[in-house]
């Protein structure tokens, strides 16, 4: 296997609604800061794939437009995927090692705030049994948070201290939508908002984007002082049938993390679970300690841009990691409903 | 560092339709998923990641499908990838499936290009009035057919050129069993009379709406020789791959003759060894949706002279008797089902070389090319196939 | 292995072996139809905002301008904007006022109505260069035969009343021949 690593990240201030900008005006700064930060312009880059969603756009083709802000101009190397950016991410690792490519430009975004998210989410589901129904996502996740409950696996204060400690330390975390949080014990007194979730138990509904540009071997080197190598990545999908799935675990974060070879000890892990209950999933999928930093940005509950939340718990894990301030680290990203799919990433720096 | 070799053992196609209404969508996947498994002799379990490929998503009304049909492909538990580039997907699909086994990570993908383009409204999926938008009020064939217009006059050609590539696509088509157009009875002069749509095309010179389904495995050397082994069949052996974008508009940029496209049709041809394309190419099937872009990509893929694609259309040259036999499997003019129809240029070129093509077969083809292209004929995948191993 | 298309490959009747799956055993009909569609409206509002750049653009329209942005690099002008040069990928943001007259670049007579605003046909649908631009606008041509229209023809818009003036594309109703020499179509290349 080659060696690659993530040599530069940048991302937006996540925010509600975007009004102002269309999806190329949000999405160019991003991709020119990446890009930058290693003195890279696009003929540099060997591979440029994107991930984005024409539902959440409500425009079908929507990921044309925004190829203007790569200015693909000779023509590029360039594919997209309608999935979240770390699979977008995969593929031009895979291309990598292919030998296609020894650079690639990975973004993602997503502006939801034209449509109304709960209810275009649902559009994902069996067309069939399900989509008929128009079952939110909110209320779909609390299907999960309440087998969870009842199974044990989880309490109601289990869920604010993770919604706490996520918000908590998005304080630190110049590009989170939703920074600070009440005490647990305030959180708990709060009225349900969909039994049994709380409002404290739910992601922000976020417009916002991520960049990361990848290089390997000498390339890698050059652009960096201290990239942040990919040492495992993979991706593995569960049912989508509720009915025919234990949801109160996620057996693809384990098979992923084994895959990705995920074992022994991280400084920073940044995990992917958009609503509370779901982050104790991915810390058991992958046998996290009590040891580890987890989720120093405040993860999804603190900001959630669909289609590029998964690849900014990359992007925040090779950020720690070129910054020096930690030397390994797992990142995971997630995808559907109910943590269906679920990439797990191992990160290291030089020692 | 140079890829490990991969090659296509297995090709499982639906037949195309208006509308598959006697299956369900995961049904309709999986009778193309287990045609390939067959052709394959493999079974599910053999399979290490499933790629999957479609247009937008408001064809189906469906967000991001792949997630409902995890079961039906199979997936659970395993890796499945979902590609969209516009309508040159079912290509791009092919490629990331490739780069899946080249990388050294997988040894046997499935991949899966498919529409139901009867689900929903295709003028509705494609173009949301959105107010502030240049709305397009000639739909799709309004959009490419100033550009046909254009290479017309600049080359010359008779008028009569789309008409005698719908000829021929749609006679094809009736020796390919899974073709969605059979029409015994046309002729020059039927589609010479055929409703007038977008002037210069007409309604016989338009691809249909499709709904199908195609899958292919892909395999590593070791694993195609191993089923090639069982199957009796040889591999068709990818020899290079390709994509290439450009934007939409872009000063300079040539819609009629894509800087895009001919560099995606250079970077394959220089990867599979292939010097003179007209010479070393066997038989191509290419993305045409509306007649008169055979002649336009015979000459942007490099097969003939600028502005003298349309001699070889005249001349039969791409007729399946022809040196260069092309969309011998009817083509997109005879089958269109979107996200697909990529894929399925790209597996007829794999069919060809595997010496499976059936009525359609091209004696002795060797050698093969499939191209699909996307958005506003900005998107482009190619790959070149043979039935040697490089 | 050649398949025969119209063989019935339903679950049911898969040879045991290449399914690992357990073969659901499909219940015999029992005379009623099958379900053959399920059909479910799927309504969604969706309010989109056009961003920095369409906005200045919309604005102009409103005052019967058309307004390019500028790539910082090629200093080409691009119309309608979006905000970033699709050549060099940098933001655009020197506003430059092209047109009113523009050139055909190409086009092509619809004989099918589509669209919400599509007009009687048979219409002719073109791309318009406007002057000083460097890509071309869509829209329709009105007042001349459908067989009068050329490449390199040069045209005006044709607004709507002052009093319907709104930030939309639709304040040009179509565009029309002027009295002016046709631009040679080899220039032309390169500028739809």
């Amino acid at each position: 296997m080659r060696d690659v690593a993530i040599v530069s990240v940048a991302q937006t201030a996540h925010r509600r609604a975007a009004e102002e900008l269309n999806e190329v005006e949000l999405i160019q700064p991003v991709i020119r800061s990446a890009m930058d930060q290693v003195g890279a312009t696009i003929a540099d880059i060997g591979f440029t794939c994107s991930g984005s969603s024409d539902y959440l756009a409500g425009q079908a083709f929507s990921f044309v437009m925004t190829l203007d802000a790569v200015g693909a101009w000779p023509p590029i190397v360039e594919s997209h995927v309608e999935m979240d950016g770390a699979w977008a991410l995969y593929e031009a690792w895979l291309k990598i090692q292919a030998g296609h490519a020894d650079t690639a430009l990975i973004y993602s975004y997503s502006k939801a705030s034209p449509g109304d998210l709960p209810r275009v989410m649902s559009r994902m589901l069996d067309p069939y049994y399900l989509g008929p129904l128009w079952p939110d996502s909110v209320a779909y996740a609390g299907l999960q948070a309440r087998a969870m409950l009842d199974a044990g696996t989880i309490t109601e204060a289990e869920m604010a201290q993770i919604a706490f400690r996520n918000r908590e330390a998005a304080r630190n975390n110049p590009n989170a939508q939703v920074v600070g949080s009440a005490s647990v014990d305030e959180l708990l007194a709060a009225p349900m908002f969909s039994d049994p979730l709380r409002v404290h138990d739910c992601p922000p509904i976020s417009d916002g984007g991520v960049a990361v540009v990848l290089a390997a071997d000498d390339r890698a080197r050059a652009w960096s002082d201290r990239p942040a190598w990919i040492r495992g990545i993979d991706h593995r999908i569960d049912s989508h049938n509720a009915g025919a799935r234990d949801l109160t675990t996620a057996p693809s974060v384990a098979i992923a993390a084994e895959r990705a070879g995920a074992t022994g000890a991280f400084d920073v892990a940044e995990v992917h679970a958009p609503f509370s209950h779901q982050e104790r999933l991915v810390v058991d999928g992958l046998g996290l300690g009590d040891d580890v930093e987890l989720n120093p940005s405040g993860g999804a509950l603190a900001a959630n841009p669909m289609m590029a939340a998964g690849l900014l718990r990359i992007a925040e894990v090779a950020d720690r990691i070129m910054q020096g301030s930690a030397g390994r680290g797992v990142a995971h990203a997630t995808a559907g409903h109910l943590m269906q799919q679920n990439l797990v990433a191992v990160l290291e720096g030089d020692s | 560092m140079s890829a490990n070799r991969v090659a296509v053992v297995g090709v499982g196609q639906t037949k195309y339709t208006a509308i598959r209404g006697d299956v369900s969508l995961p049904g309709l996947l999986r009778e193309a998923a287990y045609r390939a498994l067959d052709d394959a002799h493999l079974t599910m379990d053999d399979i290490d990641a499933i790629v999957v490929g479609k247009a937008p998503d408001f064809f189906e009304g469906m967000m991001m499908p792949e997630s409902y049909l995890a079961e039906a492909l199979g997936a659970v538990g395993k890796p499945l990838f979902r590609v969209h580039t516009a309508g040159s997907v079912g290509g791009s699909t092919a490629i990331v499936a490739a780069t899946h086994v080249e990388s050294g990570v997988h040894e046997r993908v499935l991949t899966i290009g498919w529409q139901q383009q009867s689900v929903s409204e295709a003028m509705w999926a494609l173009s949301f009035p959105i107010p502030f938008q240049q709305q397009l009020v000639a739909g799709a064939g309004g959009y490419f057919a100033p550009f046909i217009r254009e290479y017309m006059r600049r080359s010359n050609a008779p008028e009569d050129i789309g008409i005698l590539v719908a000829l021929k696509d749609r006679l094809n088509a009736l020796k390919n069993p899974y073709a969605h157009l059979h029409e015994p009875d046309i002729t020059y002069d039927s589609i010479k009379e055929s409703f007038m749509l977008w002037e210069p095309i007409r309604y016989s010179e338009t691809c249909p709406s499709s709904d199908g389904a195609i899958a292919m495995v892909l395999a590593s050397e070791s694993a195609a020789e191993a089923s090639s082994a069982e199957s009796g069949v040889p591999p068709a052996w990818i020899l290079g791959t390709s994509m290439r974008s450009e934007p939409a508009t872009a000063s300079g940029r040539d819609q009629i003759n894509p800087d895009a496209g001919k560099e995606c049709a250079a970077d394959v041809y220089r990867q599979a060894g292939i010097t003179n394309p007209r010479e070393q190419v066997d038989v191509v099937e290419m993305y045409v949706p509306f007649s008169w872009y055979e002649p336009m990509w015979l000459e942007n893929l490099g097969f003939s002279p600028e502005g003298e694609g349309w001699r070889m259309t005249e001349s039969g040259a791409t007729q399946m008797g022809g040196d260069l036999p092309v969309n011998c499997s009817g083509g997109v003019l005879s089958t269109n089902p979107i996200g697909a129809s990529g894929m399925i240029r790209f597996g007829e070129a794999a069919l060809q070389v595997r010496g499976q093509a059936g009525d359609h077969q091209v004696d002795g083809a060797k050698v093969a090319v499939g191209h699909a292209y996307g958005g506003a004929a900005q998107f482009y995948a190619m790959w070149v196939v043979s039935s040697e191993k490089p | 292995m050649s398949v025969d298309p119209t063989e019935d490959r339903s679950v049911s009747v898969l040879p045991d072996g290449l399914w690992t799956q357990p073969v659901a055993d499909v219940p015999g009909g029992d005379g009623e139809d099958p379900v053959r569609r399920l059909t479910v409206p799927a309504a969604m509002r969706y309010d989109y905002t056009p961003g920095l750049a369409q906005s200045r653009f919309l604005r102009g329209l409103a005052e019967k301008k058309i307004l390019g942005e500028r790539c910082p690099v090629t200093g080409d002008v691009y119309v309608p904007p979006r905000g970033v040069s699709p050549v060099s990928g940098l933001r655009t943001t020197e506003q430059v006022e092209v047109g009113p007259s523009a050139t055909i670049t190409a086009f092509c007579v619809v004989h099918i109505g589509f669209g919400v605003n599509a007009p009687p046909t048979p219409f002719v649908s073109a791309l318009f260069l406007p002057d000083g631009a460097a890509v071309s606008l869509y829209g329709t041509m009105g007042e001349v035969s459908h067989e009068d229209v050329r490449i390199g023809m040069r045209v005006e818009p044709v607004w709507v009343d002052d009093d319907q003036l709104t930030t939309s594309m639709e304040n040009i109703r179509y565009w029309r021949p002027i009295d002016e020499p046709d631009v040679p179509a080899d220039e032309l290349k390169g500028h739809m």
